[in-house]
């Protein structure tokens, strides 16, 4: 269970490290489904709660998937659209962080926060 | 393990239906779902075949208001019935924190019921889980067809092959016409809030 003072502090790295640098939706979930914290630029409607039982089930099958071609896991996983992509990036043993981003942003850039996010968050679950 | 958010003052518990494929696990979603769609913010969820079998799972979150100042999330799952499936099956129940064992009472599918619970205990300890402590209730479906001249499992044959042992309560239900589908849910989200009040207090 994540403290009050983590949970800030989880949010605070979301917010300077991803939101601020133009990704537009960040959901920090459980493996069991479950969103643990949402943070947004404030021009979003998704269902957030819908998308975080289909993302941590898609995550589990990729997971599963590596396991069965003898890969310990695949920490990370990418989906591109015209408009909007999707990044996942594996944080604890038990959670996932997933940015959503427009075209405006590079995946590079992306990918350089996200793991810059997911030390900040890792230091803040291990505390 | 149900998610308790401290910040936001609210509690995600994981309710997962299971049980032997076509037994009526996704009906009972669809019914509640249709019933109180008033009610539930959030759309229904489901992931399955073009012939319209589960592929991985329904999903309906709802709300049902608030304990001890914790806005308490139940969301409910089913687990795709077919034997091929067991691995997403097993994906599927990660974090649970109750289960509806909904079996099928056509005499045809006595021995599919018991191989599915069966099952559901091997699954559960893939997860370091027991199915004797987990907050659980067995519904016996499609209590209807009795009606229609179906052979069926009689009630008591069932209690003997599945829950003898297990001991916890049951309904026989007609999920397609909502029989006794509210009473089975209230009942497992009851059992299941006694049982996580330890990490909420």
């Amino acid at each position: 269970m994540f403290s009050h003072e983590q949970l800030n502090a989880i949010d605070k790295v979301i917010k300077t490290h991803l939101i601020d640098s133009g990704v537009e939706n960040v959901i920090y979930i459980d493996l069991a489904g479950n969103a643990i914290t949402q943070q947004d630029n404030g021009n979003q409607t998704l269902d957030y709660m819908a998308f975080a039982a289909l993302a941590a089930g898609n995550f589990a099958a990729v997971d599963a998937m590596a396991k069965l071609i003898g890969e310990s896991e695949f920490s990370l996983l990418f989906h591109k659209g015209t408009k909007s992509s999707i990044h996942f990036s594996k944080v604890t043993e038990d959670t996932i962080l997933i940015s959503m981003f427009s075209k405006t942003i590079s995946l590079g850039l992306v990918r350089l926060k996200v793991s810059e996010a997911v030390a900040k968050i890792n230091a803040i679950c291990g505390a | 393990m149900a998610l308790v958010n401290v910040k936001k003052k609210e509690v995600q518990i994981k309710i997962v239906y299971y049980g032997p494929g076509r037994g009526g696990k996704t009906t009972n979603l669809e019914y509640i779902n249709h019933t109180y769609r008033d009610q539930i913010k959030s759309e229904m969820v489901s992931l399955k075949t073009q012939d319209d079998r589960t592929l991985f799972f329904d999903f309906l979150p709802f709300d049902v208001g608030r304990i001890k100042g914790f806005k308490v999330i139940i969301q409910l799952y089913t687990v795709p019935g077919q034997v091929k499936y067991n691995a997403t099956r097993r994906l599927v129940l990660k974090g649970v924190d109750g289960i509806v064992f909904v079996a099928d009472i056509q005499r045809f599918q006595r021995k599919k019921n018991i191989e599915s619970l069966n099952q559901l205990y091997e699954n559960l300890k893939t997860h370091n889980l027991d199915l004797f402590s987990m907050p659980l209730v067995m519904q016996y479906n499609k209590i209807d067809l009795l009606k229609q001249g179906v052979e069926v499992i009689p009630t008591k044959t069932l209690q003997q092959d599945l829950n003898s042992v297990l001991r916890v309560p049951a309904f026989e239900a007609s999920a397609l016409g909502g029989g006794n589908v509210m009473k089975t849910l209230k009942k497992i989200i009851s059992m299941t809030l006694a049982s996580i009040q330890d990490q909420l207090f």
